[in-house]
């Protein structure tokens, strides 16, 4: 059977309730469908029989968007396709783009790049845990976790100038170097961090009602996980080794020492909602120890290669991906030989982390459905796009 | 207040406008202690919120941002009174009333002090537990009749809860009652101690056990965190109060702050001592009006102290699933209160209140609980240390100010 797009209306008559069940209709306008998602669930009462996501509300066309303007001018877009992490997306696009053109980039932009990108995903993680907490009641975890991403935010600020959406990174190295006093405020701003995730631990991962929510709630398998095409922390909590910074060894990545946190089935079974939320408290830690050998490490020297203000890409195809924070990122990038590329196609994870949702959701309660997307890390732009 | 009538009507019958009066007059008086109360519980609660969460809270209306309360009054009775879609008429508006009406009618049987009190009813406890089911009955009418499916679902979350949770509530409150051997509530605060090894939480292990069960279960019957299912916002966007707007959105929350003063007495009648001041009598207290008005400030001390913990446990834990709240109340709440019940009565029958080995081993129990708050003080004291000493390494600031002040 080919495979067809179904509006809004179709999924409903797909879902008619028959006797004992009610549809109800969660999101875009609900509280814990982080951004706009809505799902259609089927419930008999709490007890939900099927849980149908509709994706959409957020689609910008950013794919299109991408043939119509300049390689340089689509760099701000990437900002966009993640809110949470756009260091991350940056990184992607960029090295699509130089892997096409065949240009190097200074071993003081790769630090560089590996300093943005880490900050960016202990903030994304921030939120991803915080919002988590939030979730299933508990407020002020998720406050404490937006006051130090609030530090993250003013250290991006006091980088590029921009707190959300940076467009940090530059076809061929960033676009600037590290202000005054920079590496003491972040490595101040560490020795403070740290203990903080112990505090976090002591207020919400260790709490037994937050465990008892989350432990042996919807387990992933190994397999299932492979099967559904879940990356980056999703993929780690069911067990699966891979971590493209380690595996694919880009950028400087090779040259630092750090630990891939796998899910062990800390409090339940392996890959259930605890095992995910675990995963991305020890990938904090990680990133924390990143930044630490970065900035023991980081050389003198150029920060932007020599490339054009006008780029003409030779006609070719590439991909590159990137371990972001809601796993890997590629982007497959077409050129015909013009000023801007003939097909961009960008795969996220987040999508995938919501095609598992159906499969997941029979037998679950309400209140698990809300634990299951937090713990997936859904973020809506990166869905639609 | 029936003390009051006869003061001013004399000896023999009374005439039924005394009575209409002095009901008038109690009606009022409680109506304007309630708001008030709710008002400021209302901008405390968010001041004690926003400092664990390291924010800053309301601070604008007023000294401190005292007023925000009455501005966001104002603000919500001004608002347009909207009506969801094939909503029931009648019932959508009759349902904050019965919310309000069991809250309102729990202040009747509270006590304040000695002699300050509405009514004393002799059936004093019961009437209070009786009263507070009227509350189920308004969240149940308005999740029903808003015709959304997320107010249902609220509305019978809270109905499943409520009513599962007051087994436990009146068997904690049953012990209590055994111990005194009345229901009036100004009976039970005179059957126990001015001290602290005298009062009923102390009395006996399974007495504590009693408290702890009836601070858990009022909790859950004040739809409080961690059991706040019936309008997770998360979850259910408000639960039984999704559709409801304007004022009739205030009575619920109006209802839902009085509450927090309602369980907290009510846990000081049965189990803390009540307005007894230490080392003076029960007959004195009510001759002297000095002694009175100190009993007042006694009990409001009590009360407001496990508000502050009330209010404290909300902000600080998760909620629980639905099938994990009733676990919570039929497997191990009921049980509980069960083995409290009979452990008491094993203790009254063995032990008599005044015997030297029942008076040492209320001191003893009072020693245990007493390390145990220690133990907890320690322990916070020692985490926020060691907390604010990286934070002044990071920030070169001191993390300490003073409650009163902002950050």
């Amino acid at each position: 059977m080919p495979a067809e797009l179904k509006d809004l209306a179709q999924l409903r008559e797909m879902a008619l309730p028959i006797a004992g069940e009610t549809m109800v209709n969660m999101g875009p306008q609900h509280p814990s469908t982080h951004g706009v998602l809505n799902f259609l669930l089927v419930t008999d009462g709490e007890v939900m029989h099927r849980a149908i996501p509709h994706v959409g509300y957020l689609h910008r066309g950013m794919e299109k968007l991408a043939e119509e303007v300049p390689y340089h001018g689509y760099m701000p877009f990437t900002d966009r396709l993640d809110y949470l992490a756009a260091m991350s997306a940056n990184q992607g696009y960029a090295m699509a783009v130089e892997k096409l053109l065949g240009c190097g980039v200074p071993p003081r932009a790769e630090w560089l790049r590996l300093i943005a990108c880490e900050l960016n995903r202990i903030a994304s993680h921030l939120v991803a845990t915080g919002t988590m907490a939030m979730d299933l009641g508990a407020f002020t975890p998720f406050i404490h976790w937006l006051r130090e991403r609030e530090v993250i935010n003013d250290l991006t600020e006091a980088l590029c100038g921009s707190r959300l959406t940076y467009h940090y990174l530059r076809i061929g190295g960033v676009g600037y170097d590290l202000p005054a006093g920079f590496a003491d405020r972040t490595l101040r701003w560490l020795d403070h961090f740290e203990p903080m995730i112990d505090e976090f631990d002591r207020l919400i991962s260790h709490n037994e009602i937050f465990v008892a929510r989350l432990a042996n709630v919807s387990p992933i398998g190994a397999a299932m996980a492979i099967d559904y095409g879940l990356v980056g922390p999703n993929l780690r909590a069911s067990g699966v080794d891979w971590d493209l910074r380690r595996d694919l060894a880009y950028s400087v990545y090779p040259e630092c020492q750090f630990e891939v946190p796998l899910g062990r089935g800390y409090r339940g079974v392996v890959g259930d909602c605890y095992d995910r939320f675990v995963v991305r408290v020890l990938e904090i830690r990680e990133s924390c120890r990143l930044l630490r050998q970065a900035f023991e490490r980081l050389p003198e020297g150029e920060i932007q290669a020599k490339v054009g203000r006008k780029l003409k890409l030779p006609a070719g195809e590439a991909y590159a991906r990137v371990e972001a924070p809601r796993g890997e990122m590629g982007f497959y990038l077409v050129s015909d030989g013009g000023e801007s590329p003939y097909r961009l196609k960008v795969r996220t994870g987040s999508f995938s982390a919501m095609s598992i949702i159906e499969a997941l959701s029979h037998g679950l309660m309400i209140a698990d459905l809300v634990a299951l997307i937090g713990s997936l890390d859904v973020i809506a732009p990166e869905v639609d796009r | 207040m029936w003390e009051l009538v006869r003061t001013v009507a004399g000896q023999g019958p009374v005439p039924w406008y005394y009575g209409a009066a002095a009901a008038l007059l109690s009606a009022g008086v409680l109506l304007g202690f309630a708001s008030a109360f709710a008002g400021l519980a209302s901008f405390v609660e968010r001041r004690i919120a926003a400092r664990m969460m390291s924010r800053v809270g309301p601070n604008r209306v007023g000294p401190q941002g005292l007023f925000q309360f009455m501005a966001d009054g104002i603000k919500l009775i001004t608002k347009e009174d909207l009506f969801p879609e094939g909503h029931d008429p009648i019932l959508f508006r009759i349902a904050p009333y019965f919310v309000f009406a069991g809250m309102l009618g729990t202040f009747v049987a509270l006590p304040f002090s000695a002699r300050l009190i509405a009514a004393d009813l002799n059936v004093g406890v019961l009437y209070v537990v009786a009263i507070t089911s009227l509350v189920v009955v308004g969240i149940i009418l308005g999740g029903w009749s808003s015709n959304s499916k997320w107010a249902l679902f609220g509305g019978l979350r809270s109905a499943a809860q409520i009513v599962s949770y007051e087994i436990p509530v009146g068997m904690a409150i049953l012990c209590v009652v055994l111990l005194t051997g009345g229901l009036s509530t100004q009976s039970i605060i005179a059957a126990q101690g001015g001290m602290p090894w005298n009062w009923f939480a102390c009395h006996s292990p399974f007495a504590a056990m009693a408290f702890v069960v009836y601070l858990i279960a009022a909790l859950a019957e004040g739809n409080r965190t961690p059991f706040d299912l019936p309008e997770a916002e998360s979850e259910l966007v408000a639960g039984y109060c999704t559709e409801y707007s304007g004022f009739r959105f205030v009575v619920f929350f109006f209802a839902e702050w009085a509450n927090l003063w309602i369980m907290s007495a009510i846990a000081t009648v049965c189990f803390l001592g009540g307005w007894r001041i230490p080392l003076v009598s029960v007959a004195e207290t009510y001759a002297h009006g000095y002694w009175v008005a100190l009993g007042c400030l006694v009990f409001a001390g009590k009360t407001l102290a496990l508000v502050f913990v009330v209010i404290q446990v909300r902000w600080t834990l998760p909620r629980l699933r639905l099938d994990q709240m009733m676990a919570v109340c039929w497997k191990y709440l009921i049980p509980i209160a069960f083995v409290a019940v009979l452990g008491t009565m094993t203790w009254m029958v063995l032990l008599p209140w005044d015997s030297a080995l029942g008076k040492a081993l209320r001191g003893v129990v009072f020693l245990a609980t007493l390390g145990l708050l220690g133990h907890l003080a320690r322990r916070t004291v020692a985490t926020y240390r060691a907390d604010a000493a990286h934070y002044s390494r990071m920030a070169g600031q001191s993390l300490w100010y003073a409650p009163w002040r902002l950050p």
